[in-house]
């Protein structure tokens, strides 16, 4: 049997990142992952480190993840591959701009000021390669993006050698309270802490409904494609803000697509596969958009395993029906930027049972009719 | 989801796609060949059609087999198969959906039952060097050869093993090409080893003494032929100069600007592989094949495989294979009914059990040498991300556990050539350095397109269906709206 402080079940980044916060603080936690870190989700992602157009729950943390992102080597000894180009939300038609001309407002409201309305001369001059029709936008030129497989990398290797432990292949498969402890039987071997995590991605529904929690989860598929290298032609990430759509264009010169559409998967198999339905309606707007990349070639599409939750924001914080069980995960395909606040909160939860940031909005609970 | 609009599509007009299709047309279905070249061949029976003169000429030259793609190509014209030339096949679909790209026009199009007959592609040989201008494969060679009539203009070096090493050099000898040594890899015990397999192939003497003839007819014409070739390498700075090896214990150099490398073919399974269609190590073969069943039936049951890209067997046993799947697809979609399948099936399966002997002789004796498998630290395996045997070493030492990882870890496989080229090589390093057998490590896991496909051509793709699932657009969600607060 394999003892430690806390059991993490998934080993992505907000499973590494509660270990490496966790370990920071003298526990010994221990990763009970059933791929690899990085295998889902975390790996596969499209890398997006954005503050603009959060919920407004989470832009306490969005912000307080930024001023990590922006030192991530200190956390991580890793650059992560995270670079502060900007992210822009771009309005095609007058309506759209009043949208966000909207939302601006709210914003501020809110007493947050990261986000930045910009008029059509703004907007060319930080894309210069977009369509001629767009209007304006809403920028935070302090977003950026960073390597998803590199980051959950990273942020393994760092709890690894902070002292988290980490089983690969271990698929938890029963659970059960013994004593004050939580026991797992993963991959053939058994496992006991006083403290669970349940930072399983896709598969966390299921085990939060294991611990007795009642949430309104369900796994979905986002869609990523990938064109050949490319001359420079985008320096921000862009995000259309009335169609489904996010672009990036990589250091290598790759534009990496993505940002709406869904594709298949299997759960219990763990494959997937794309939907060129809706890969063409990522196309024809990206064509719009960005009439020099007409010509590039796709070289690759995929769709990674996500949670989603009915309201579109992650749970957050203990379990409300089982003791010393805690969540992050439903993170509905906005969860890589939060990745390393989140797993500070954790640890904050765990060693002091309550933490600075505002994490009400996140609770378990609140699907409860 | 849209309405089927063939029972059949067949990828691919080498001698399976065209007896799949002859055959599933024949037996009453709606059948549609795709192929990418202008004209049914497929690789080995390449513009069989325009190479008309058999004795003479070309054809005469590229032997009796070529001339033998000719009357398979006749039938299949003569049949009722519709046929798409110039159409590359960039996806399939478990639910019969082929994208396909003809003309520049992207397309899906849905039949309910697809046959892969997507042929055999080079093993890459990765030495050091195999990367220099002036370093291509033998296979291409060939293909100018087929194609354009063209042979290289100035001396050239072969070396490799196998049967097409054998035969290039020989239609190059006879095409009058300068050939300034023939460098046969092939170990001495794959020799003996061969022997043990040689009773089960005699059946096939007829196609073991051709390879023989080309050997001789090699020898004939008075080229360098040296045999036991070990420690191969490419050398030059911008592009190549020479070829350095040993023999007989010792290191020689000869000066070339072209050398030929061969070392057999795998299966082109990508289409199959894209699907998640199951597979099995061939440990001989070295490279996956697809699991199937006599009819060339994969584990998703709208799919089959027939010919090379299930596994290597050959053009004459494609031709078989591909018989058996356009039968099989008439059984399953109810054209003909069991027993009629399997009275069909009587001859085609013979054939290829007589062929199954030479084919076991073949693979031993041509397996390749482990250093072409598993190259040494310095050589590059991925050639698009220039990533080193050495690399794949290093990040298995530090938890890589396979081919997948190892994108995440080197890039090895995310070039353009997603990882075609490099796979079996990366697969091989890993298990070795890992010590495990490749069949536990596993391959890349194949993305669509599999082929070329531009932004433009696939905004513009035609057959979509509107039924599709997305998230929302940003601003409109929970929240977000303007007025709202937390």
């Amino acid at each position: 049997m394999t003892t430690g402080d806390v059991l993490i079940i998934g080993g992505g980044l907000h499973g590494c990142s509660a270990a490496l916060h966790l370990a920071r603080r003298g526990l010994k936690p221990v990763i009970l992952e059933k791929d690899w870190p990085g295998r889902h989700a975390s790996g596969v992602n499209a890398g997006g480190v954005r503050t603009l157009l959060r919920d407004p729950a989470e832009i306490p943390l969005a912000l307080a993840a930024r001023r990590m992102w922006h030192a991530i080597g200190e956390l991580v000894d890793d650059d992560c591959g995270y670079k502060t180009v900007g992210q822009v939300a771009i309005a095609e038609n007058d309506a759209e701009y009043d949208r966000l001309k909207a939302r601006a407002g709210t914003v501020r409201q809110l007493g947050f000021d990261h986000e930045e309305l910009i008029d059509r001369a703004a907007l060319r001059s930080m894309v210069p390669s977009l369509a001629r029709h767009c209007v304006g936008g809403l920028a935070v030129r302090e977003d950026g993006f960073a390597s998803p497989y590199h980051t959950s990398l990273a942020f393994r290797r760092k709890a690894l050698a902070l002292g988290a432990r980490l089983f690969e292949d271990a698929e938890a498969e029963r659970i059960d309270r013994v004593g004050e402890n939580w026991r797992i039987a993963a991959g053939g071997q058994t496992f006991e802490a006083p403290v669970l995590v349940n930072a399983a991605g896709a598969w966390a529904g299921e085990w939060a409904a294991r611990l007795g929690d009642t949430v309104s989860f369900r796994h979905i598929l986002p869609m990523m494609m990938v064109t050949e290298r490319v001359p420079p032609l985008v320096e921000p990430v862009v995000i259309a803000s009335g169609r489904p759509l996010s672009l990036k264009q990589m250091p290598n010169g790759t534009v990496v697509m993505g940002g709406g559409y869904l594709g298949f998967g299997d759960l219990r198999t763990g494959r997937n596969r794309t939907d060129f339905n809706g890969l063409q309606k990522s196309a024809a707007t990206v064509a719009e958009l960005f009439p020099a990349l007409h010509s590039a070639r796709i070289v690759r599409s995929w769709a990674g395993f996500e949670g989603r939750m009915a309201d579109d924001i992650p749970v957050i914080g203990p379990s409300a029906a089982a003791p010393d069980a805690f969540h992050a995960f439903g993170f509905s395909g906005h969860g890589f930027q939060l990745a390393p606040i989140v797993g500070r909160i954790l640890a904050d939860l765990i060693t002091t049972g309550e933490t600075d940031l505002p994490i009400r909005p996140f609770s378990a609970n609140r699907f409860a009719a | 989801m849209t309405a089927f609009r063939h029972d059949v599509a067949v990828v691919g007009a080498g001698p399976a796609g065209m007896a799949a299709a002859t055959a599933a047309a024949e037996l009453g279905l709606d059948t549609v060949l795709f192929d990418e070249q202008p004209a049914p061949g497929g690789q080995i029976y390449r513009n069989v059609e325009a190479n008309r003169d058999a004795g003479s000429g070309l054809a005469g030259l590229l032997g009796d087999d070529y001339v033998r793609g000719r009357r398979l190509a006749e039938a299949f014209r003569a049949g009722s198969a519709a046929y798409a030339p110039g159409t590359s096949v960039w996806e399939i679909e478990p639910d019969g959906t082929v994208g396909t790209l003809r003309d520049g026009r992207a397309a899906l199009v849905r039949a309910r039952r697809i046959v892969v007959s997507a042929g055999a592609m080079e093993r890459p040989v990765p030495i050091p060097g195999w990367t220099l201008p002036g370093v291509m494969t033998a296979g291409a060679a060939q293909t100018l050869l087929k194609a354009a009539d063209a042979i290289p203009d100035g001396p050239v070096v072969l070396a490799g093993s196998g049967p097409l090493h054998y035969l290039v050099a020989w239609q190059l000898v006879s095409a009058g090409a300068e050939i300034r040594a023939i460098l046969d890899t092939t170990p001495r015990a794959n020799t003996r080893a061969a022997l043990a397999q040689l009773p089960g192939a005699l059946g096939q003497l007829a196609q073991i003494r051709k390879g023989r003839r080309w050997i001789a007819g090699i020898r004939a014409a008075g080229v360098r032929f040296v045999r036991h070739v070990s420690a191969l390498a490419a050398v030059g700075t911008d592009r190549l100069d020479a070829v350095d090896y040993e023999a007989d214990g010792r290191k020689e150099r000869i000066e070339t600007p072209l050398l030929l490398l061969h070392q057999g073919v795998v299966p082109n399974n990508q289409l199959a592989d894209s699907i998640d269609c199951a597979r099995r190590w061939d440990n001989v073969q070295a490279c996956w094949h697809t699991q199937a069943d006599a009819w060339g039936a994969t584990s998703v049951d709208t799919v089959a495989v027939a010919g090379d890209c299930a596994g290597i067997g050959g053009a004459l046993a494609a031709e078989h294979r591909g018989r058996l799947a356009g039968i099989d697809a008439a059984a399953r979609l109810g054209k003909i009914d069991a027993g009629t399948r399997d009275r069909l099936s009587r001859e085609p399966l013979a054939a290829l059990r007589r062929l199954a002997g030479l084919r076991r002789f073949l693979d031993t004796l041509y397996a390749p040498a482990a250093p072409f498998l598993s190259p040494r630290d310095e050589v590059v395996v991925c050639r698009c991300e220039g990533v080193t045997a050495g690399e794949l070493r290093d990040v298995a030492a530090h938890g890589c556990m396979g081919p997948n990882q190892a994108k995440a870890f080197t890039r090895a496989g995310m070039g353009p050539c997603q990882g075609r080229m490099c796979g079996l090589a990366v697969a091989n390093v890993i298990a070795g350095a890992r010590g495990r057998p490749v069949a536990e490590i596993g391959a890349f896991r194949v993305r669509p397109p599999v082929k070329p496909l531009t932004v433009g051509q696939l905004a513009d793709l035609e057959g979509v269906s509107r039924d599709i699932a997305s998230l929302d657009a940003m601003p409109t969600r929970p929240g977000d709206e303007a007025g709202e607060t937390a």
